[in-house]
């Protein structure tokens, strides 16, 4: 949120300001609410829900035969969906810390992925939280956390945390999401059903886009955007420390509130990298989502996974050395659990560092496919924290085993087909770009529009000196234009449609990269 | 750690004649009545001392009496293993009596080696901490300790989190995993102190058969181990008994044998000591439970 950046003050009227630029935005925003649904689509929904469905049976299974039925045993008590909730309430805090740091830090080219990484963020929190239901062996006496909560127990303040946290998560999604309802109402006109239409305008809180209105808004999403941060660290805080304040070996470690932090980031900014694939080609929004996007977000995560594997490193490297409580760190490096720790660092450490270090790779399919890899690895890896510490031997030296059965797969399954399925109904009905914060940005994002094609005739220029003549774009519809360019001196300036953003701003771009 | 009270002869003799009695019950085997005994004489106190059905104890008399009063007993355990050769009786002994699946070892016996190589053999009980981590993490207060010095389960209330079981360095705390377990019908509900049947979905663990001990019978453990390796203990009076009749004044026997706890480290202040040593000098072939 640029203060100087001068926006022109709104009326209600919005045909005032409206450029070619926010029509096609609002065009590309809308279109899954205005198409029809494809036979994919339809394809997809059925096969998401059938995969739910069966989850749901298998839960019911479970509730009848107990929970010998998912593989638990008394000496692994906390397996499989104790690893779900934390992965997948940790992809949720990565897509919200993520929106809200780039928010903060006034990052325009966001702008795009906002709405998709906060919607995931939402369907990953309620999924997550899910998860503590097959987790508990009496599921239906949930509610006695709250009658009779004995508040020196980690498990009450982590219900708290969760509690807060998918509230906050709620408002973060819902406030940009304000104006755009608005928006869509003008937009869609009457081809909306008038159920729609009044649903709309009544979450849209009587949108008209004055200035008293965006100065609330923008103050709003920045306030929020601050809490969040805090909130979600502290969530996964105290859900490490559910394990952390036992005394078991492996698990009673001081790293574990970090270590936890940052997993769920760097999961969370793979997820964002894999959901923004998958709707870009889903709902063609190639020319606002762009490589550049994707490599952006890719160095973002690979830093985090260099933080993560140092974390890593940092947990085992004590207790290793001194050799108290090593069996642990030997079955998870060498032993029963070492097949998934190495999967972990193939495929949660190495390729995705490989792919975004070596330009070959640093692509948005390179990057979909390592980001894809960190998430399922990171899964692994949670299992890999929960597994040996929970299996070792406290007493004697037998060691206890973990067995998946249908019921936690299907489960699991169930969890993980939820999160797209939410997410694909999601964005038939609210909008998939957050059309306000586009238009506000201008085609800043579009130094994005830059096509891929012209991405590489500009690497050749910078590296050799070819005239950009060649680069020269149509002008998108929303008035980018490419003028003044020096091929050796890398300044690129791009006038932009003074009606948009008339200031007009250059671009140098090594900056954009 | 150990009050030096002195031996009340009348609790003493009352401890040694219901003792004997419950070794004689244990031997002839008769299931009926055993259990019948035991589920009236686990129905009559509930945590605070106060009766909620049934007979009323003398520990409920005197909380009538005086609410303020403190506990007549503090109860504890001390486990011989000088004398325990791993024969598995007392696990056994539990099993039946609580009507728990075979993996359900309230009281475990691990087979450990000592430092020279031998096996020597561990019944582990739960430990009644008097700073039970488990009833710290418990996020809805079904563990709690009642004012005997008893760490007990309530089963309508857990919510099968297994918190507990993450938290108890004894791992002495068993989640009823599975359906297909034939329970007994019991003409009395299940409570804290007589868990029966266990619950599915719901955490159980040793109840010390407080019960049996409010009432002057042995806990079933006690009374079920052939060779007296396991005395059940009140802290207050200073009295410790064993399933063989033998009873002993409990600092004294403590202090003789260098007691121990088991892992001090975790400050937990378990009840239950271990005299060290072991059982393979008692020229046995019996082999790991």
């Amino acid at each position: 949120m640029d203060k100087n950046s001068p926006i022109p003050p709104r009326d209600d009227n919005y045909s005032d300001t409206e450029s070619a630029w926010a029509v096609d935005v609002r065009e590309a925003a809308t279109r899954g609410m205005t198409q029809k649904a494809s036979r994919k689509w339809w394809l997809a929904i059925a096969l998401l829900s059938l995969m739910v469905l069966a989850g749901v049976y298998a839960w019911y299974y479970q509730l009848k035969h107990g929970m010998a039925s998912a593989g638990y045993n008394d000496q692994a008590f906390w397996a499989v969906y104790i690893a779900d909730v934390i992965a997948f309430i940790g992809v949720s805090y990565g897509g919200a810390v993520i929106s809200a740091i780039l928010r903060l830090t006034g990052q325009s080219w966001r702008a795009p992925l906002t709405r998709i990484a906060e919607g995931m963020a939402l369907a990953t929190v309620i999924v997550g939280a899910m998860f503590i239901f097959p987790h508990l062996g009496r599921p239906e006496r949930f509610m006695n956390i709250v009658y009779y909560a004995n508040w020196s127990s980690p498990l009450v303040w982590d219900f708290l945390a969760i509690l807060t946290y998918t509230v906050a998560t709620i408002i973060f999604f819902y406030i940009p999401l304000i104006p755009d309802l608005a928006i869509v109402n003008r937009h869609l006109g009457s081809s909306n059903s008038p159920m729609r239409r009044k649903i709309y305008s009544a979450l849209s809180l009587n949108w008209m886009g004055n200035k008293r209105q965006r100065r609330l808004l923008h103050g709003s999403l920045t306030l929020i955007s601050l809490v969040i941060i805090p909130l979600a660290v502290s969530v996964h805080s105290v859900l490490s420390w559910a394990f952390a304040l036992t005394s078991r070996p492996g698990w009673a470690e001081t790293v574990f509130p970090p270590y936890f932090v940052i997993a769920a980031l760097y999961s969370g900014t793979a997820l964002v990298i894999v959901t923004a694939a998958a709707f870009r080609s889903g709902y063609k929004l190639q020319r606002f989502i762009t490589q550049r996007h994707f490599v952006r977000i890719g160095y973002l995560m690979a830093a985090l996974g260099l933080v993560y594997l140092y974390l890593t490193f940092a947990d085992m490297a004590t207790e290793g050395y001194t050799g108290i409580t090593t069996g642990w760190i030997t079955q998870t490096i060498t032993g029963r659990y070492s097949i998934p720790f190495w999967i972990y660092v193939l495929f949660g450490e190495l390729i995705p560092i490989v792919v975004v270090a070596f330009k070959k790779f640093r692509n948005i399919k390179g990057l979909t496919f390592a980001a894809g890899g960190v998430v399922v690895a990171l899964w692994i890896k949670r299992l890999v924290i929960v597994l040996p510490p929970a299996t070792q031997p406290l007493i004697g030296s037998y060691w206890g085993a973990y067995h998946f059965t249908w019921v936690s797969i299907t489960i699991t399954l169930a969890g993980a087909a939820a999160v797209p399925l939410i997410l694909m109904v999601m964005f038939r009905l609210i909008p998939i770009l957050s059309i306000e914060e586009m238009e506000e940005a201008g085609p800043i994002g579009s130094i994005e529009q830059i096509s891929e094609k012209t991405e590489k005739y500009q690497d050749k220029l910078l590296a050799g000196g070819r005239n950009l003549e060649h680069v020269k774009q149509k002008t998108p519809s929303g008035g980018l234009q490419m003028s003044g360019v020096d091929p050796i001196g890398p300044q690129t300036t791009l006038a932009v449609n003074p009606t948009v953003n008339p200031g007009g701003f250059s671009i140098n771009p090594g900056e954009i990269r | 750690m150990i009050p030096n009270g002195e031996v009340s002869r009348r609790n003493l003799l009352k401890l040694i004649g219901k003792g004997a009695a419950a070794t004689v019950a244990a031997g002839v085997g008769v299931e009926l009545l055993t259990y019948r005994a035991y589920a009236q004489s686990n129905s009559t106190t509930t945590p605070n001392g106060l009766g909620t059905n049934g007979n009323m104890t003398p520990g409920m008399a005197a909380a009538m009496a005086d609410p303020a009063a403190p506990p007549d007993h503090q109860w504890a355990m001390v486990i011989d293993l000088r004398n325990c050769d791993g024969c598995g009786s007392c696990t056994a002994a539990c099993q039946k009596a609580h009507y728990l699946t075979p993996d359900q070892t309230w009281i475990k016996v691990f087979a450990m080696s000592n430092n020279d190589g031998q096996t020597y053999h561990m019944p582990r009980p739960c430990m009644q901490c008097e700073d039970p981590p488990c009833l710290h993490v418990c996020p809805v207060e079904a563990t709690f300790r009642t004012d005997q010095g008893v760490v007990l389960v309530n089963q309508d209330r857990c919510i099968g989190c297994r918190m507990c079981m993450a938290a108890c360095p004894y791992e002495a705390r068993y989640f009823n995993w599975t359906a297909d377990v034939q329970y007994p019908t019991t003409p009395i509900p299940p409570t804290p102190q007589a868990p029966i049947p266990q619950k599915l979905g719901t955490v159980g663990k040793c109840t010390f058969c407080v019960g049996n001990l409010n009432n002057g019978l042995l806990s079933e453990c006690a009374s079920g181990c052939p060779m007296g390796a396991i005395y059940n203990a009140d802290l207050k009076t200073d009295v410790a008994v064993n399933g063989l009749g033998s009873t002993v004044k409990l600092s004294t026997f403590l202090y003789n044998n260098d007691a121990v706890t088991f892992y001090p480290e975790q400050n937990t202040h378990p009840r239950v000591w271990y005299i060290v040593g072991h059982g393979q000098n008692l020229d046995t072939n019996s082999t790991t439970a």
